[in-house]
């Protein structure tokens, strides 16, 4: 249990970098866009409820999990929907321009 | 068979992750950024198509009406919010994500409670930490909705001992956090747990200010990141942890750009209570009393833009606010049509997020190549002739630049007073965000045009036709 914690800390150390290293530098025009796109990404969240959720049998885990899953849900669907919408904006004007 | 499942899924995961990274690269320059947001989508598409593939998950039904739910409602929440809003949007979203990893984490916890087998220490650690993590995003980032909704008052709320006290919860959730770590089957203390981490995510944003609100919006962006690496250490699941890890690296840049922006550290801008009534009293406030504005009504304020050659225009959150920004783009259109050099100067904190001016001009059809950064358009300034500040105050503040007692000290500004003139249009001579006197609005090469954003912009725009 020990060993898959430290691969974890491995895995979440490397992904932070390589974070980094992704969105340094971006516009300043982008950032409320790259902010509701990655909030939707942090939605990643619905993968876990779901596990949770899944059980056959109700009880207090699977009720949880089901109010996980439908928040996470929104999250998912609002955050890319939203980023969708404003970048579309963008994309309308730079044709005018 | 059965090792293929398991490990297709893993693959799966992979992918996704590998998308999601792809996304948001792509999410860093206007002519991809669409179809970047369009290929994390994907990514989470895939994730969770494989993860109702799992064995774990039996109930399908339940699931099904319960992703429709929440399908909706997002669906609904982003076609029908205002750009305007978007703040608080992302705000509540944020909140949705970290309570989803919280809730995770406490539905692991009673698993292990019906369980009732020995947990192993590294799962009670991760279940806590996600716990908090997830809360205190989810109550913080509701308290900063409701902040931004206006429900309650923007400003700073503090109270005596607020620091002492916030350290003693901090240490009852480690000495109870400890007691879990023990008896990992005390369903009290694991209870008491998530009541602290709620407790705190308000205490967290109850005394942070309005004008510090972008700096919040980040960090609790960050924060639903790592709730839901929290999440993944929980359950075990790589991708959960990449994705967790990318949004708050994504969160944490944000977040110091922010806070250069207003030049402040982090913990100064959680900390101060920056704005407060404490801290402009503390500030070395030279009254105003028998300095003079000079006010101009919106004929001559045509007459200076209409003959001008350039003209920078300086929107702030006031014009947001006015619903004034398509009234500024008709007007500088009319300037256009006169021959003047128009362009938009925008503050890294305009606005109320990052990035939330730009936002705001290009639904008002702005094309983004007149936006101008503070770090392009500051040099500028000394050959424009007329600097046209709408609704912004504090971050036009020459204050910033040499008065050493003010609160906004060295704090990088759009440099307005260099320009030849500067017309401010502002409903009244409030102070700003910061509760700062500003020193620009009695300048002699500076004129007042008091009224409505909205208002006054649609008279010039109606006198700019006359000329």
């Amino acid at each position: 249990m020990t060993e898959a914690l430290v691969t974890g800390l491995v895995v979440f150390t490397l992904a932070t970098f390589i974070g980094f290293e992704v969105i340094n530098k971006i516009p300043p025009t982008l950032h409320t866009p790259l902010m509701s796109g990655s909030n939707a990404i942090s939605g990643i969240a619905v993968v876990g409820a779901l596990l949770v959720a899944g059980e056959e049998n109700w009880n207090l885990t699977v009720i949880l999990g089901l109010i996980a899953v439908i928040l996470a849900t929104i999250n998912v669907v609002g955050g890319f929907l939203v980023t969708d919408r404003m970048l579309q904006m963008f994309k309308k004007k730079e044709g005018n321009a | 068979m059965n090792e293929f499942l398991p490990s297709a899924i893993q693959l799966s995961y992979l992918t996704a992750s590998a998308l999601f990274i792809i996304g948001l690269k792509q999410l860093g320059s206007p002519a991809t950024a669409r179809k970047g947001n369009g290929i994390a989508a994907i990514g989470m598409l895939i994730a969770v198509v494989a993860t109702l593939l799992d064995r774990q998950i039996l109930n399908y039904e339940m699931i099904a009406v319960a992703i429709a739910i929440g399908s909706i409602i997002g669906a609904v929440m982003a076609q029908r919010v205002e750009m305007t809003a978007m703040p608080q949007m992302v705000g509540l979203l944020n909140g949705f994500g970290g309570a989803a990893s919280a809730l995770v984490a406490v539905g692991e916890f009673w698993k292990y409670l019906d369980g009732a087998e020995f947990v192993p220490l590294s799962e009670t650690i991760t279940i806590v930490l996600s716990v908090l993590i997830g809360g205190i995003t989810f109550t913080g980032s509701l308290l900063a909705f409701v902040k931004l909704e206006g429900w309650i008052s923007g400003s700073p709320i503090t109270f005596p001992f607020q620091q002492p006290f916030n350290l003693t919860l901090l240490a009852l959730f480690l000495g109870a956090g400890g007691l879990l770590l023990i008896n990992p089957h005390n369903t009290a203390t694991f209870l008491v747990l998530v009541a602290i981490s709620l407790v705190l995510g308000i205490l967290f944003v109850l005394p942070i200010g309005g004008a510090d609100t972008p700096v919040v919006i980040s960090l609790l962006n960050s924060f639903s990141g790592l709730a839901a690496s929290a999440a993944g250490f929980v359950l075990m699941n790589n991708m959960l942890i990449i994705a967790g890890a990318l949004v708050g690296a994504s969160g944490i840049i944000l977040t110091q750009i922010m806070c250069k922006a207003m030049n402040r550290s982090l913990a100064n801008v959680l900390f101060s209570a920056f704005g407060s009534a404490k801290t402009i009293s503390g500030a070395g406030s030279d009254t105003a009393g028998d300095r003079t504005v000079h006010q101009i009504d919106p004929e001559e304020g045509a007459m200076m833009l209409g003959y001008a050659r350039s003209v920078v225009i300086v929107p702030g959150y006031g014009m947001a606010v006015a619903q004034a920004q398509h009234t500024v783009r008709e007007l500088a259109d009319q300037l256009e049509r006169l021959g003047v050099d128009v362009k938009y100067a925008i503050h890294p904190v305009a606005g109320r997020m990052p990035g939330h001016m730009n936002v705001l001009l290009a639904e008002a059809n702005v094309p983004y190549p007149k936006l101008h950064d503070m770090e392009d358009i500051n040099p500028e300034f000394e050959r424009t002739d007329v600097a046209l500040v709408i609704g912004a105050n504090d971050v036009v503040n020459p204050a910033a630049r040499h008065d050493v007692a003010s609160p906004i000290y060295g704090m990088p500004i759009l440099e307005v007073d260099r320009a030849h003139h500067t017309i401010v249009i502002k409903r009244g001579m409030n102070a700003g965000f910061s509760g700062v006197e500003n020193e620009l609005f009695y300048k002699d090469k500076t004129m007042m045009l008091f009224g409505g954003a909205k208002d006054v912009v649609e008279q010039l725009v109606s006198s700019v036709k006359e000329l």
